[in-house]
């Protein structure tokens, strides 16, 4: 572990340390202010009216019984409402200039296109009578034959949209050298060529979405809470969208239960709870159920992709093919279309590849928008390679850590140059593939494999490997922009000294959970050597805040960090000079050690780095020239991404006889460099690697060829519990980022972009003497058991199989 | 989320709740612990116009034991029923299926007699009580009757109970020192089971009792194994005949044909734990 | 109808429909917002309160049902503490998740809690088999558990510490 600047090795202080969180005081009492929580008086609450057809004609709104009801005040249609917006729903992220983007509206008029669409709007007096209002409210629907299935929309049998012309979005490739490609392949002593589906997931953040809009009485000005990732962006969107002068918005996200980048977006309720505020003059608030949320927040994956590799005979990769059809569901959101090439660059992984060749199609369908979801195209990318590392393996005759070994970017080529355009800031793989088999117990979970499989028993044990590398700190702003993405990834942070030696920092990232506050409180007492308790971190409010990107694409820290980082940085500096002038000495000869800024050589001459805020709030005796007020802002724009990296290593048994999968033992070794708070680091991977692992085992949206949601409730959708889950064995390098003082990358996604691949490699490797090479995921008892069943059918007993 | 609105009437005695059933008729249904009407509340999946709450009558939580019986009232709660020591010291195969229902928080509401009165095929409690040869005790304004397990369970969410009939007490056969055993697959372990089994090897009337959950639209006896059984054969050859007389459902977990399959392997292995 | 009850020691009451849930009583009516509510179909647990000390889930009963009966919710569960725990702030539950790293957005925390209390309260000494199964019926999505099984064998540790021999795993 090394210092990355002599301030943190000065003052030895709260940096590495597992410093108990200051969120926790008020979620544990109770005292978190969800927005279902606020109280705000007089507010009307609003209901959806959601189509029940994947694909309809709007025909007659019937609203009658609905106003006949005590309490209910208006019903409203997309044309009642939808003239109240300058533009329609917002999609920055055109990732082609011929990209084919329907209009999107917050009420659909004219023709629903997904389970959930709204098509009317219900205002009430209360929770329970607009609930009752909405199911009173009568639609026509005339059926249209609907699109569900990603291959079928493709072929454009049903198009969605008839503006469009057809369901294909947009096609986007990344292919640097397609002739070294084809050559690669041609030449290839091994190929690869497989298909996996990422199915689609909903992010089920345990707090359901809501909004409230409250508008000024006098002025036109809009206060806005809404459980949302992004006030920021949602501020400048509402003001866009809606037409209110930005200057007389303010956003906020209240406490938040959770996003996983299902609440980084801007949903139509948001919009509508904004126009029926401003048109009616008073509160609107609206809160989705479960059910609801299933259908009306967004979607995570949804791609089909034929991964190819072209290796030679010692299975040394030399080209890497991946082609994506990506469902982006009825409309395009906030970043629908962007998500899979989030993933673009990364298909190669961890593996020193010289060819390669990316595309992805991104298709219409009759289902709920999908958007980012935790990882957002990285577990999807890293799925991929994963697998086809492990069958390459089973080609070359050799086993998955062997194979990785043989492929990994070596230590010495970092930063690395990637064939795909990026330069991997840091890293150095094996040795976390290393100690991720240590923490199992490799070798005797091998030996108990095979002895197993010898004596005939029916439990099988298998071991899964996946060495991960992200991109993630989003983003240098330009790279953005060469990528058409609509807005840029900056971050700010405001960090003053008050008067009597608080500091307040204001970060324009926006925490749901990962801790934030404490970890910006450390960084900023780290290298001022004051207590992290004097810290307070502001954030969440555009009035308070008004700068930021916020938080999603694990950059928080990466991005915004620095930029606290950087700020305290120009205060200590200031606070130094302030020093220098008051106690004559030169500013080169003021040190800063455990909070006291003194005169090296003369320890008698100091003075603590909170009198330095006094003194620049009288502004009785500075320096010529310098302002009052003791605080710095800065906006940092990464020059790079950062590139977080770890190996997985899941071990499962297999109960042969029902096909249930028991994940007994997970390991990782993850590398995110320096850790600020390692106890917050190891809760992020921990819940990051559950949704992955949740993903290979137990979650999937469940859409009929009708384009019906199957499984909308928390009974039907399986987000594992605690009863499922083993304790998991973290480990970590510290491989520090060139790309930042601090050498920090991200990890608040790492855990779920390496678990999916390494939980399926491990059922894989289980059957693998019943010749099983592929399970899909979720890979549910029945899949199991159907797999299992087809390949005793299809093999001739040998000597070592077993008589079922 | 929200259930549609009803009118509320709480009974004091099975008496008074007779009443308000005759009363109220079609319209009325009765809430005990309320976990498994509420959910189809909730979800408007049901909506009864007067709801009556039998919830705070104070006699009928009790688990007895009389003679080679015991008696439980129908008010008593899952939890209760788990954790009686005379319950589990009699007829275990009950107190502990008891104990797999839901989770703990279910377990503290829910009640025997409402979850039995339910008939969901996919309840883990009828298949016991088919097993262990229970006999169901209901009042209506005729007054009271029994009602063998074999009978009670006509259809799906349907039961002999009449509509103005309150279940007051479950009797159960003690089982002492038989050999039993459940297992409940399911894929979390606050689900329903995907196929559920419960065993006994020697129930009240003598003979082996072996109860399905969820292989069929309502709660059914695997009796062709038991008849196995009872002609001598061993766990693996009376499980092949586990899904006899059964017609399994698909839904989004499992297929008929793995329902088929899976009975087989969970009655085997219900079977060899009980010591068959 | 009117109700009359005991929410965290002190008596409440009040007119409200049949059709209320619990959950609304506490969070709207008497402002009780520490309980949250996660989702339609009693699974994941959030709404998790004490009725006379045992963890039922509050989304899944009629406030009227707990008529003449004593509530705890997570605002109430530190004033039930016995004058042991050195925080006089915090439950020895609340104590433990927060030394134990067992919340990350808090949303699921507070029913998770009140689900812990009344698990001990029953299994004094659990292992980390009893925690897992014991938590069936709650959910998390931030934390994949861990730490909340740590956070809760821990409290059982610092309630009973010469007797729990339950590992607490790393």
């Amino acid at each position: 572990m090394t210092a990355t600047d002599e301030t943190t090795a000065a003052s030895g202080g709260a940096f590495g340390q597992r410093l108990l969180r200051k969120e926790d005081a008020r979620l544990l009492t109770g005292e978190g202010r969800f927005v279902d929580d606020l109280a705000i008086p007089g507010a009307l609450w609003l209901g959806m009216v959601r189509s029940p057809f994947a694909h309809a004609r709007i025909g007659n709104i019937d609203a009658s019984a609905a106003l006949a009801m005590p309490g209910v005040r208006q019903v409203l249609t997309g044309e009642d409402l939808n003239d109240s917006y300058l533009s329609p729903m917002p999609c920055a992220w055109p990732v082609t200039d011929d990209m084919k983007a329907p209009e999107h509206w917050p009420i659909a008029t004219g023709k629903a296109c997904y389970v959930g669409d709204i098509v009317a709007v219900v205002v009430a007096d209360s929770r329970y009578g607009v609930a009752d209002a909405v199911d009173a409210v009568v639609v026509d629907y005339d059926p249209l034959p609907a699109v569900s299935d990603l291959e079928e929309a493709a072929g454009d049998s049903v198009v969605i949209h008839d503006a469009l012309g057809t369901n294909r979005s947009y096609t986007w490739a990344l292919s640097p050298d397609p002739a070294a490609v084809e050559a690669a392949f041609a030449s290839a002593a091994h190929t690869v060529s497989e298909t996996y589906v990422q199915q689609r997931l909903i992010p089920e953040a345990m707090e359901p979405r809501g909004v409230a809009a409250v508008p000024g009485v006098y002025g036109g000005d809009l206060t806005f809470y809404s459980a949302t990732q992004i006030p920021h962006i949602l501020k400048v969107q509402i003001a866009a969208v809606c037409g209110v002068p930005e200057h007389k918005v303010r956003v906020v996200a209240p406490s938040v239960g959770g996003g996983f980048g299902s609440k980084l977006n801007v949903y139509a309720e948001e919009l509508i709870a904004v126009a029926v505020a401003r048109r009616l003059g008073v509160p609107t608030r609206w809160t989705e159920s479960r059910s609801e949320n299933a259908v009306a927040t967004i979607q995570g994956r949804g791609q089909i992709q034929h991964m190819e590799l072209a290796a030679d005979a010692d299975g040394k990769v030399t080209a890497v093919r991946a082609t994506l059809t990506a469902d982006m569901g009825a409309y395009l959101q906030l970043v629908t279309p962007g998500i899979p090439l989030l993933g673009a660059f990364l298909y190669h992984g961890v593996y020193d590849v010289p060819a390669y060749h990316f595309e992805c199609t991104g298709v219409f369908t009759n289902k709920t928008p999908t958007d980012a979801y935790r990882g957002a195209g990285r577990p999807e990318a890293t799925y991929a390679i994963e697998r086809a590392m492990d069958a390459l393996a089973r080609q070359v005759g050799v086993d998955g850590a062997e194979i990785r070994r043989r492929n990994y970017i070596r230590p010495e080529q970092f930063p690395y140059a990637s064939i795909a355009g990026l330069t991997y800031d840091s890293g150095n793989y094996a040795p976390t593939l290393d100690r991720a088999l240590e923490l199992v117990g490799y070798d005797g979970i091998r030996a108990e494999q095979q002895r197993r499989r010898g004596a005939g028993e029916t439990k099988h044990l298998g071991v899964g490997i996946s060495t991960y590398v992200e991109m993630c700190g989003l983003a240098p702003s330009r790279v953005l922009a060469s990528l058409n993405f609509g807005a840029g990834g900056w971050e700010a942070a405001t960090v003053r000294m008050l008067p009597t030696g608080s500091v307040q920092v204001v970060s324009g990232s926006t925490p749901h959970g990962q801790g934030h506050e404490t970890t910006w409180s450390q960084i900023v007492a780290d290298r001022m050597g004051i207590d992290p308790d004097s810290v307070e971190v502001l954030h969440s409010d555009t009035a308070i805040s008004p700068l930021g990107l916020d938080t999603y694409g694990s950059r928080s820290l990466a991005v915004g960090g620095i930029a606290v980082a950087m700020a305290t940085d120009q205060v200590i500096a200031k606070a130094k000079a302030i020093a220098a002038h008051q106690l004559e000495a030169s500013e080169d000869d003021i040190e800063l050690t455990a909070g006291e800024l003194s005169v090296r050589g003369t320890p008698a001459k100091a003075m603590p780095i909170q009198a330095t805020a006094f003194e620049a709030f009288t502004a009785h005796n500075l320096p010529d020239g310098m302002e009052p007020n003791l605080q710095a802002t800065v906006t940092y724009d990464p020059p790079n991404f950062v590139f977080p990296f770890g190996t997985h290593v899941a071990v499962v048994e297999v109960d042969e006889e029902t096909g249930r999968v028991e994940l007994i033992d997970y390991a990782a070794v993850d590398d995110c460099g320096p850790q600020v708070n390692p106890m917050i680091v190891e809760g992020q991977l921990h819940g990051g690697i559950v949704q992955g692992v949740a993903q290979a085992l137990w979650e999937e949206a469940i859409y009929d060829e009708d384009g019906n949601l199957r499984n909308a409730t928390m009974v039907d959708y399986l987000v594992p519990s605690a009863a499922e889950m083993p304790s998991l064995k973290l480990d970590h390098t510290v491989t520090p980022s060139p790309t930042n003082p601090l050498g920090v990358k991200g990890i608040g996604e790492a855990g779920t972009i390496g678990a999916a691949s390494t939980v399926i490699n491990a059922v894989v490797d289980a059957l693998s003497h019943l010749g099983i090479t592929d399970m899909a995921m979720p890979a549910h008892p029945e899949r199991v058991w159907s797999a299992i069943q087809a390949a005793r059918e299809s093999q001739p007993t040998t000597g070592s199989e077993v008589e079922s | 989320m929200i259930p549609a609105a009803f009118d509320y009437q709480r009974a004091g005695s099975v008496d008074e709740a007779i009443g308000l059933l005759t009363q109220n008729g079609e319209d009325a249904k009765l809430i005990a612990g309320g976990h498994s009407l509420l959910p189809l509340m909730k979800l408007r999946l049901a909506a009864p116009a007067v709801l009556v709450d039998i919830g705070r009558i104070g006699d009928l939580s009790y688990v007895q034991g009389d003679g080679g019986e015991v008696r439980i009232g129908a008010l008593t709660r899952h939890h209760d029923a788990a954790n009686s020591d005379l319950l589990r010291e009699q007829v275990p195969l009950l107190a502990h299926v008891a104990g797999q229902i839901g989770d703990p928080q279910v377990r503290h509401r829910g009640t025997l007699g409402g979850s039995v009165a339910h008939g969901d095929p996919a309840s883990d409690l009828p298949a016991a009580l088919l097993a262990l040869r229970a006999t169901l005790v209901a009042r209506g304004p005729g007054g009271e009757r029994t009602i063998a397990a074999d009978d009670f369970f006509t259809g799906f969410l349907e039961t002999a109970l009449a509509p103005d009939e309150v279940l007051t007490e479950i009797r159960v056969p003690a089982t002492a020192g038989a050999g039993w055993a459940f297992e409940k697959f399911n894929r979390r372990a606050q689900d329903w089971a995907i196929v559920g089994v419960a065993a006994v090897l020697a129930n009240g009337s003598g003979g082996p009792g072996v109860g399905l959950v969820n292989m069929g639209s309502q709660p059914l006896r695997a009796a062709g194994v038991e008849d196995a059984l009872r002609s001598g054969s061993g766990a693996a050859d009376a499980a092949a005949r586990a899904a006899e007389g059964a017609d399994p459902p698909a839904d989004l977990n499992a297929s008929p044909e793995y329902r088929r399959h899976l009975a087989e392997v969970l009655v085997r292995r219900a079977l060899q734990a009980a010591g068959a | 109808m009117r109700i009359t009850l005991s929410v965290n020691g002190e008596e409440r009451s009040s007119e409200i429909e049949p059709r209320r849930l619990l959950v609304h009583y506490l969070r709207d009516d008497l402002g009780l917002t520490g309980t949250n509510v996660g989702c339609d179909t009693s699974s994941c647990g959030a709404c998790t309160v004490l009725l006379d000390g045992e963890s039922v889930k509050s989304c899944t009963m009629l406030a009227v049902q707990a008529d003449g009966r004593e509530v705890t919710t997570i605002e109430g569960l530190a004033a039930t503490a016995g004058a042991s725990n050195g925080d006089a702030t915090l439950h020895p539950m609340q104590q433990a998740f927060h030394t134990e790293h067992g919340l990350q957005c808090g949303f699921c925390t507070p029913g998770m809690v009140m689900a812990a209390v009344s698990l001990l309260a029953e299994n004094p000494h659990p292992s980390e088999e009893d925690v897992r199964v014991g938590l069936e019926g709650n959910l998390c999505r931030c934390t994949g558990y861990h730490n909340i099984v740590r956070s809760v064998l821990a409290a059982a540790d610092a309630e009973s510490p010469a007797t729990t021999g339950s590992a607490v795993p790393a």
